[in-house]
């Protein structure tokens, strides 16, 4: 017989353990974090334990269950309409009155509550001391300690689960927070008219709907709407014919005193459980922070920090990626020996392979980053970022929380874009999602390294860096106007934990880089892999090209005309002419290859865009280039190689020469380097944009405003350069 | 009476009203910062804006123009 399966949801405040102790149960890689609301998808996780399968769903973070934020209506529509079986509460114990908010909160839900009170070492070292069992009677809530990181305590925690989920207690028995008589009045009544008009048809908790009604809550309107039908007008005037009446009562809105109420039954609780020694311990936490925030010294150690990250990402990632590549050029190596010539050889090596590699080849990168990110998340440095930065990032019109997205765009934009979650706001997050494209990704900066070390020589890095420096520049233009028009409106409230400084745990560290790198790599993967292959293809279609010249025909001549002449010379002389005719065949091959590209489908592409590109001093290859950069940024130089007919050997030299050969200047490089900077998004960038605004219309906004500003940027770089005199 | 964002790092005070627009002031209760609760100004970020508080034994922190909505007194 199948073991009977229990839905089990964790819920919680941000920062409270909860991840860890989901990851201790399921085993499951998930993301653990300081940054507050770094959870934000609803993450499952299976795992059979004393006769059952628990299906655990790990909720996101939150502090209420008012839905204001994402976070806070996923939770809540979780709980309401999948209706687990248990709702393990994990409660940071060192921060008991403030968890116990959504606790009551949980409580008013009709589901079956436990508590686990976690992180009850710290609670001890704080000199807390708290009655459990008082706890556990005061709520009627089963309550177990944990100590998740030690993994302590939580096959009780799943023994009393499961306990709980086979008991059979009435709602009756469950004691919540009882508010003042005005109050209790209200509800009572709402609660009859309720109950005489659905007629127990209503799929929630009678006093629970309300509550929600009498604090106005919006989603709660709508349901009651939905599933009432015309009763559910009635109700509604009857909840606003009582919230006016509180609100003449207590001079204020009914929510703001009920929220107020919840607080005070909370202070009797917490009176009765909790006994703090008068004992202060040093709070470590503080004095890190001494340094860490402090006034003078805390923007040179965040400074700093930012700094030794990108220095760690491009140094240390460096040495892998050499190796990378020598496996990726040994791999098509192979493939050419094994493979008979032809397109199908084409396709896996120049297609495939060239196209996969490109990506891959920035793992060791994205890897270091990431790895990064989750040391300054796990510590908790991420919301002293915040704290540090928040007003600057006021001053663009965006949320200190929007840094983090917007830093981690330099390295990639798509999980950069996908941390814009953590933002409450939509237009907070619609804005950095806009802006957050102009931050370099590491994507770029081969062709910056590319175009800059050709044309710039020794200034090459001022020159990268100032490309930097002006996407940086752009995105605070962008934020500020967008703010003042497209999305105008009050700013989302700043109220942010800082959590206590931990000390990271390794494992977590190592789960959480590699989850993101997943993502990258599995979407990125995909999306690249289809993307190399149409852009390989139309590169090497049409087949049947009426070439200028008769190559087959001319090389023969070639090879005929170095073997005649091999026949009367010395043997030394023999082996110079070899090696001549080997290098003639070569270019004439390349020559072929060149005026292939030409002629193919994207070379009539770049030539019908040339007129669009050519005030930007950018010729039909660098067009066909950008063009082709749409799939990955860094394909750019891959076809720019190809059109300028050079060698897989020896690429980046040989393409320096071919630039500057094919009448690219200073000027015009720094043009495509700025266009490059600015113009669409990336593809993976784009999907990625489309699903977390969840509509197409900002990913077309984005793609069209990115590109006229990159056209725009590129046209004064290249005509202002000129009319300063410079080439 | 004071505003909270009138007050001096390391001042503790008593929270008297606490005001704002909805959601704003919503989200301030939930987070516990409410009337009668005592309040500790940690420190303000190197920017002046925002300000570090201790509320209920947890760190939290507020930006300028919001504690601006907060009214104290007591302070010492």
């Amino acid at each position: 017989m199948d073991p009977k399966t229990l839905t089990i949801a964790l819920a919680g405040n941000p920062n409270s353990g909860k991840t860890t102790i989901f990851n201790n149960i399921t085993g499951t890689r998930q993301k653990v974090g300081n940054w507050p609301g770094v959870t934000v998808e609803k993450k499952e996780g299976s795992v059979t334990k004393y006769g059952y399968k628990l299906k655990i769903v790990d909720l996101p973070g939150t502090y209420s269950l008012t839905p204001f934020s994402i976070e806070e209506i996923v939770a809540r529509n979780y709980v309401l309409d999948e209706k687990p079986d248990v709702v393990i509460d994990i409660i940071d114990a060192s921060n008991l009155e403030r968890s116990l908010y959504l606790a009551t909160q949980l409580r008013e839900l009709d589901c079956k509550v436990l508590f686990a009170l976690n992180m009850a070492d710290l609670a001890r070292a704080r000199g807390m001391k708290i009655d459990d069992q008082k706890l556990s009677e005061l709520l009627s809530v089963p309550v177990v300690f944990t100590v998740g990181n030690k993994n302590e305590g939580i096959d009780k925690l799943l023994e009393k689960t499961i306990e709980l989920a086979e008991s059979q207690i009435g709602s009756a028995k469950v004691r919540k927070v009882k508010y003042s008589k005005d109050i209790e009045d209200s509800i009572g009544r709402l609660q009859q008219f309720i109950q005489d008009k659905t007629d127990g048809s209503l799929p929630y908790n009678i006093r629970w709907t309300a509550i929600k009604l009498l604090e106005d809550d919006k989603i709660v309107k709508e349901r009651i709407v939905e599933k009432a039908e015309n009763n559910g007008q009635q109700i509604l005037q009857v909840a606003r014919t009582l919230r006016k009446r509180l609100e003449d009562l207590f001079d204020d809105e009914p929510q703001i005193v009920m929220t107020d109420e919840r607080y005070g039954f909370i202070a009797g609780i917490i009176k009765e459980v909790q006994t703090t020694s008068i004992k202060q311990r040093i709070d470590i936490s503080r004095n890190i922070d001494l340094l860490l925030t402090n006034r003078f010294i805390g923007f040179p150690i965040f400074v700093f920090f930012i700094w030794a990250m990108f220095q760690l990402t491009f140094t240390l990632g460096e040495h892998p990626v050499g190796s990378l590549e020598t496996g990726i050029g040994w791999l098509s190596g192979i493939i050419e020996v094994v493979l008979p010539d032809g397109l199908f050889e084409d396709l896996i090596v120049d297609g495939i392979i060239a196209g996969v590699g490109s990506v891959i080849v920035f793992l060791p990168n994205i890897l270091i980053l990431f790895f990064c990110i989750a040391l300054f998340e796990d510590t908790g440095y991420m919301a002293r970022s915040a704290f540090l930065m928040d007003k600057i990032m006021h001053l663009i019109g965006l949320h200190g929380k929007s840094f983090i997205p917007m830093l981690m765009g330099f390295g990639c934009n798509v999980p950069a874009i996908m941390a814009a979650r953590t933002l409450e706001s939509e237009k907070d997050r619609i804005l950095t999602i806009l802006i957050t494209p102009f931050m370099s990704c590491s994507a770029k900066l081969p062709v910056y390294i590319i175009l800059a070390g050709a044309f710039f020589g020794v200034k090459a890095g001022t020159v990268i860096f100032s490309i930097y420096l002006l996407g940086v520049v752009l995105s605070i233009i962008t934020g500020r106007l967008f703010r003042s028009t497209l999305l105008k409106g009050a700013d989302a409230p700043f109220v942010m934990e800082l959590p206590p400084y931990r000390v990271p745990m390794l494992k977590s560290l190592l789960i959480h880089m590699w989850d993101r790198s997943k993502i990258f790599l599995k979407k990125m993967g995909k999306v690249i892999l289809v993307g190399s292959v149409i852009v390989w293809a139309l590169s090497v279609f049409p087949r049947n090209i009426q070439y200028s010249v008769d190559y087959a025909t001319k090389k023969n001549k070639l090879i005929a005309s170095y073997n005649s002449q091999m026949q009367n010379v010395s043997e030394a002389d023999k082996q110079q002419l070899e090696i001549e005719k080997d290098a003639a065949v070569a270019a004439l091959e390349k020559a072929r290859q060149s005026e292939q590209a030409e002629r193919s489908f994207i070379g009539h592409m770049g030539k019908a865009i040339a007129p669009l590109f050519a005030p930007l001093g950018i010729d039909w290859r660098g067009g066909v280039a950008l063009l082709t950069g749409f799939v990955a940024k860094e394909i750019v130089i891959s076809t720019m190689g190809v059109l300028h007919a050079v060698g897989k050997e020896d690429e980046s030299e040989a393409l320096k020469k071919a630039l500057s050969a094919s009448g690219m200047t200073p000027l015009s490089a720094l043009a495509m380097m700025v266009f490059v900077l600015l113009y669409l998004p990336c593809l993976a960038t784009t999907t990625a944009i489309k699903k977390e605004t969840g509509s197409y219309k900002w990913m077309l906004f984005s793609i069209g405003y990115s590109t006229s500003i990159a056209w725009i940027m590129a046209f004064l770089v290249y005509q202002g350069g000129k009319l300063l005199g410079y080439n | 009476m004071l505003l909270l964002s009138e007050m001096r790092e390391g001042q503790t005070a008593t929270i008297v009203r606490v005001g704002g627009n909805g959601i704003l002031r919503r989200r301030i209760l939930e987070m516990g910062i409410l009337k009668g609760t005592e309040v500790y100004v940690e420190k303000y970020a190197p920017l002046k804006d925002p300000l570090e508080l201790i509320v209920k034994g947890y760190h939290v922190m507020l930006r300028v123009e919001e504690a601006a909505q907060i009214t104290v007194e007591n302070v010492r």
